[in-house]
């Protein structure tokens, strides 16, 4: 089959929701292929504009796939259909992986309109946000209402894949103290809600009173136990309304464009990595500054000014 | 070099997870990115999740003694989830006189223990391989 057919092929089976064509839609925009770019200007804006990211995000162990699989059976009780991303970490040695998030969410798995997708970062700088951001516009476009994106660890590379989406959760549990003492100031700041899960586990009460009073007292925190789904309905409602909220205002679409730009930033800096790795290890054999700050700024004028020649 | 993803499970009942666990790490350190399902699955859990991860192949793990009827079962949910293509591969406690009857439903290889690692890396980075060929 021609390409312009297959990709014509593709995006008609990935709109009318298809599990094979949007998963392998996904797997083409990943790996980097030629056919990545015309699938992802192919969809449906309409969708995108409807659908919902959330993003997830916390330590190992607090329970985010278990909220995710909780948020997921209660959204597939109101019908509607739910995308899932779960990013865990590539090995920076071997470039492999293990995904095993999926385990907890077996419970959905036989139900087509919950999609499901494993991601590993893949180790590049950034380059996950736009993989996942990618992902996140293919599910949408595939009839997704809403989108859950769960990633591991509270660094700030975590954080920024969760600041892809509209609205962020942290999850947090007992027994995790110390992580969070380090970031406990402007918690709020950073994300949308914060879920106190596994409330019922002694030491919830003490990781409340540890954020502070302000953040204690907050109406953006709240208290679950995921694996019962005590709260899970609750924090849906809650997600639900704050999206209306958003909507409302100017702040939903202004979010939206703000996660676009820096996925645009990401991709440029992927786009030109091996451009200056070619030039700086080839190129500029000599005539370099000896020190790197400003050996970048003489390679970055050259490729401006190169460019600019270029266009003209 | 190219990435592969695969996913590696356990269908039926048997809760014997040591073999797909320590498969699962050997591929991740072969740079395989590996989706682990965990024990307990039906086929069709199995079909539907190697469906919705797009891997470019299947690795069943079984041991005590079901293989005959589940790895043929997961051939068949593949194929009703329209991923015929998607190579299966399948190891564990298998008698010698089973595994020609497995080859001949489909499975593109059986390993048993005493299977040199290398040996299992090498026929998943071969089935993945063709498979990506395949696809657009």
């Amino acid at each position: 089959m021609q390409p312009a057919q297959l990709l014509e092929q593709l995006l008609e089976r990935l709109h009318r929701g298809d599990s094979r064509s949007v998963a392998r839609a996904i797997s083409l925009v990943e790996d980097q292929t030629e056919l990545g770019p015309a699938i992802m200007q192919g969809l449906d804006q309409q969708r995108l504009d409807t659908a919902l990211t959330v993003g997830i995000t916390g330590p190992p162990g607090a329970g985010k796939s278990t909220l995710t699989s909780a948020l997921v059976h209660h959204l597939r009780e109101q019908g509607l259909r739910v995308g899932i991303i779960a990013v865990d970490p590539s090995s920076s040695l071997t470039q492999g992986a293990l995904l095993g998030d999926r385990i907890r969410m077996m419970d959905h798995a036989l139900d087509r309109d919950v999609v499901v997708r494993s991601m590993a970062t893949r180790g590049r700088l950034g380059g996950v946000c736009a993989s996942a951001g990618a992902a996140m516009r293919i599910m949408a476009a595939s009839g997704c209402r809403i989108i859950l994106i769960e990633t591991v660890g509270i660094g700030q590379s975590e954080m920024d894949i969760a600041s892809l989406a509209d609205i962020t959760l942290l999850v947090l549990a007992p027994g995790f103290g110390d992580d969070i003492q380090a970031m406990k100031a402007g918690i709020l700041e950073v994300v949308d809600l914060l879920v106190i899960n596994k409330a019922d586990m002694p030491g919830s009460r003490k990781l409340l009173l540890d954020l502070g009073r302000e953040t204690a007292n907050s109406d953006r925190v709240l208290e679950t136990v995921a694996s019962e789904r005590q709260g899970t309905e609750t924090l849906l409602e809650r997600i639900l309304a704050f999206e209306t909220e958003l909507r409302q205002e100017e702040e939903f679409k202004q979010r939206r464009q703000r996660s676009l730009n820096k996925e645009t930033v990401d991709w440029s800096i992927e786009l030109i990595r091996a451009r200056l790795t070619d030039l700086v290890d080839n190129e500029f054999l000599t005539g370099l500054d000896q020190d790197p700050r400003a050996a970048a700024e003489q390679v970055l004028s050259d490729v401006l000014r190169n460019s600019l020649t270029f266009q003209r | 070099m190219e990435l592969y993803r695969i996913l590696i499970g356990k269908p039926g009942l048997d809760g014997h997870d040591r073999g797909a666990k320590f498969i699962a790490r050997a591929l991740r350190d072969a740079g395989f990115e590996v989706i682990y399902t965990g024990i307990r699955r039906t086929p069709d859990e199995i079909a539907a999740s190697a469906v919705q991860e797009d891997v470019a192949a299947v690795g069943l793990s079984s041991m005590s003694g079901a293989h005959a009827r589940l790895f043929p079962a997961v051939l068949e949910a593949l194929d009703k989830a329209g991923a015929k293509d998607i190579p299966v591969l399948g190891g564990g406690i298998i008698p010698a006189e089973d595994i020609p009857r497995l080859k001949k439903a489909g499975i593109s290889s059986v390993f048993t223990p005493g299977t040199p690692v290398d040996t299992i890396i090498n026929a998943f980075r071969e089935a993945c391989c063709q498979h990506h060929q395949q696809r657009c």
